[in-house]
């Protein structure tokens, strides 16, 4: 592995593990905070310990969530000191409110988690609805400093040097809205999902009704969230096919430019020949994705010079993945939905309980293949159309080994959070077994 | 405007180094002490620590917005320490929630913490070693020097590794404070009083080994120390405050205790600061970056002003009610 592409995976590997603990982290908050509201509504105590059972999980993923992020803000500079360099007057604006929301949003955490017994209930309730709100926020203005690398604006690149900057136009680009609403979205579906599934895992090996209360929050968040993707995803594909439609093209190894395009479903690109091997083909539909009219011209990959080409077997299944799955996704809240309105005898079935159980993991993996379109498909550019990813690459020798260093450490990390996990369960598990 | 940007950046710095160094403190002096004593360290710093640590993200977003080339410039030189200080934040961290957070059961217990003290002192060495870096000014922006002379000499030297060790010191002294002043049990505020009492005689012995080493690498610390003002000020109002600080340590005097230590250790990076204006980066080249050269234009520092103005506002408050809810400390709720 040569020293750009260690340093790659090394953004890869940071980013890929941060996402998850980051999702976890603003979008849990909101489950812990329906749990207790619920609880001081209802009095059950089920709803009491729920609350309590996932505010542990909340304090685990956030504290991972919290230092990986640190490690981030100092990668951007050890790895691509160049691109942080010319871009960190542009694009931080975003990050400099982040850094107040995921402050906000640490101090809110400390008060939830220790002040079960030092504050007034319902104050305590608030600090946990501020815990998912800065949290939320600080997931938008991340994106939004991504946003900036996919749809560079608010400055004049003049010989190499930006002129003329305005931070605020740079944070509000053309992409930020897109792909800020299709991440959190993207970030409840995953997250719901998850929970919902490792409940209904539980849940068929005894009927407690903490995890039946725990599915059906999870769920309402999840299926929510699940409905709402496909038309968030569709505004972010017309995004891309206006701002980067090299981007879109390796999405669907869309070779040729031509009108009428087929929306490409599966399949293997090969590249070398400029074709989709035993893919179904939809046509017109490409050209009603990204353009709103199946008779609409979408650009080919032919219009772009071979080097300047994401690579595109990657982008292509990742992108097909993320779509089937979120597909999947839709299907189980459409049957949560009608489920809860008609056919509440459903939700005891062993079949919709391992459907949950199929789809814990479901949601991560699209979020992951999702950035995977986002980033790769961006390539070979860190700025879009104005700077290479390998000309910011660092000067410094030997970056393999910071990756491999870095991999294992994260290889290490996830590997103790699911066994810490798991433990934290079976006791949950035991003890409501105990109470009977 | 870029002024006022780095007087902030200056501050988080400060807090970073006195409510983040009292918790890393907090893993080294767990590690000095033994039994229930270390149990009493963690659960003062338990509630606080999370939002401790976010002085350091406001120091790096400072950096890379406002002063991009100081930023971009540090993290290539000093890549192999920051990388070792990640690590270190990495491991610590997660052992430090995994162990509040797990079920109660040896000997994973016993794994965390020892994860969690040993890379306490770890990651504080390393940071007390990169700032030694940053002081001594042999870092190199001619890349072609070859990977010894522009990735290891300027971190790699006695200066950069007694700052370290001083930075351990001083973490684990104002760990010590901390503690001191938060417990009640009134026999281990003896032991703490007793252990916060060496670790300032080694720290004082530390301070002077760190200029020793500075004047056999050739650096001018000392006399660039007792040249400017501001710096001799500082020194001698540090100077003065520790026999204050010593009354109020031996009669317990828990607010003052903090106040003189946190005073005391403003007055240190303030004189620090004050040698190295306005040089943000000494090379060896003798092209230092100064905050003229590395200051952002002019709307991004406008826009970075009012964002860490109106985050001020927001964090301050919040903070301030973080601490006055937990200011006794007591038994975390499993």
């Amino acid at each position: 592995m040569d020293e750009f592409m260690a340093a790659r995976m090394q953004m890869a590997v940071s980013l890929g593990f941060h996402i998850v603990f980051a999702c976890i982290g603003m979008v849990m908050p909101w489950f812990m905070f329906v749990a207790e509201w619920k609880w001081l509504r209802t009095k059950n105590p089920v709803y009491l310990d729920l609350a309590k059972a996932w505010a542990k999980g909340v304090a685990i993923f956030f504290a991972v969530g919290a230092v990986s992020g640190t490690v981030l803000s100092f990668e951007l500079g050890m790895l691509w000191p160049t691109f942080m360099e010319h871009a960190g007057p542009i694009f931080g604006m975003p990050f400099s409110w982040e850094g107040t929301a995921f402050f906000v949003e640490a101090i809110a955490l400390g008060l939830f988690l220790y002040g079960w017994k030092r504050l007034n209930k319902w104050v305590h309730l608030y600090t946990g609805m501020v815990v998912g709100i800065s949290g939320v926020l600080s997931g938008i203005f991340v994106v939004s400093a991504n946003a900036w690398m996919n749809a560079p604006s608010g400055f004049d690149w003049v010989n190499g040097q930006a002129i003329n900057i305005d931070p605020v136009k740079a944070m509000f680009n053309k992409a930020w809205f897109s792909q800020a609403h299709h991440m959190t979205i993207a970030a409840f579906s995953a997250t719901g999902f998850a929970v919902a599934g490792v409940h209904a895992v539980l849940y068929m090996k005894n009927k407690l009704e903490i995890h039946a209360k725990a599915i059906t929050i999870a769920l309402a968040f999840a299926s929510v969230a699940a409905i709402l993707q496909p038309l968030s995803g569709d505004l972010a594909a017309k995004n891309v096919a206006e701002l980067q439609p090299a981007k879109l093209a390796a999405f669907e190894s869309h070779f040729e430019t031509q009108e009428k395009a087929p929306l490409i479903i599966g399949g293997i690109p090969d590249v070398e020949n400029r074709e989709v091997k035993y893919a179904i083909k939809l046509p017109g539909f490409l050209s009603f994705l990204a353009h709103g009219d199946f008779n609409a011209e979408v650009k080919g990959l032919e219009e772009f010079p071979e080097e300047e080409w994401p690579p595109i077997p990657i982008t292509h299944y990742s992108f097909q993945l993320m779509v089937g799955i979120g597909m999947f996704l839709m299907l189980i809240a459409a049957l949560f939905f009608a489920g809860t309105y008609k056919w509440k005898h459903w939700f005891e079935q062993k079949w919709w309980l391992r459907m949950l159980a199929i789809a814990t993991p479901l949601g991560f993996i699209a979020v992951e293949a999702g950035w995977i379109v986002t980033e790769v498909g961006r390539q070979p550019w860190i700025i879009y159309g104005i700077m290479k990813t390998k000309d910011s690459l660092t000067p410094m020798p030997g970056i393999q080994y910071t990756f491999y260093t870095i991999t294992a450490v994260y290889a290490i990390l996830t590997f103790v959070v699911i066994w810490l996990l798991s433990r934290q369960i079976k006791l949950l598990q035991s003890k409501y077994l105990q109470n009977g | 405007m870029a002024e006022a940007n780095l007087i902030i950046l200056v501050i988080c710095l400060l807090l970073y180094v006195i409510l983040g160094g009292a918790d890393f403190g907090g893993g080294i002096l767990e590690l000095l002490s033994r039994g229930k004593a270390s149990k009493i360290v963690s659960r003062a710093i338990a509630p606080v620590w999370e939002a401790n640590h976010v002085w350091l993200i406001l120091v790096v977003v400072i950096l890379f917005v406002g002063f991009p080339s100081v930023y971009s410039t540090i993290l290539t030189a000093l890549h192999i320490p920051v990388l070792l200080v990640l690590i270190g934040i990495i491991m610590r961290g997660s052992a430090f929630t995994f162990r509040q957070y797990d079920i109660e059961e040896e000997p994973t217990k016993a794994i965390y913490s020892a994860i969690f003290r040993f890379s306490s002192v770890f990651t504080t060495f390393f940071l007390g070693v990169t700032v030694g870096g940053l002081i001594l000014g042999e870092i190199s922006m001619n890349y072609q020097l070859g990977f010894y002379a522009v990735y290891i000499h300027p971190w790699l030297n006695w200066f950069s590794v007694s700052m370290g060790l001083f930075v351990v010191l001083l973490f684990a002294f104002l760990a010590g404070i901390f503690t001191v002043s938060e417990i009640e049990d009134k026999d281990y505020i003896i032991y703490f009083t007793r252990m916060t009492k060496r670790l300032l005689i080694a720290l004082v012995v530390m301070g002077s080994i760190v200029f020793a080493t500075a004047k056999l690498a050739g650096h001018s610390l000392l006399k660039d120390f007792i040249n400017s003002s501001i710096s001799v000020t500082c020194i001698v109002l540090a100077t003065l405050a520790l026999p204050a600080f010593w009354y109020f340590l031996n009669k317990n005097k828990g607010n003052w205790l903090r106040l003189t230590a946190g005073f005391q250790t403003i007055l240190l990076v303030t004189g620090w600061f004050a040698i190295q204006f306005p040089v943000l980066v000494k090379t060896n080249s003798g092209h230092d970056i100064t905050i003229q050269a590395a200051k952002a234009p002019h709307q991004t520092q406008f826009y970075l002003l009012i964002a860490l103005v109106v985050g001020v506002l927001i964090i301050f408050p919040a903070m301030g009610y973080l601490y006055k809810t937990f200011k006794f400390s007591e038994e975390p709720e499993s």
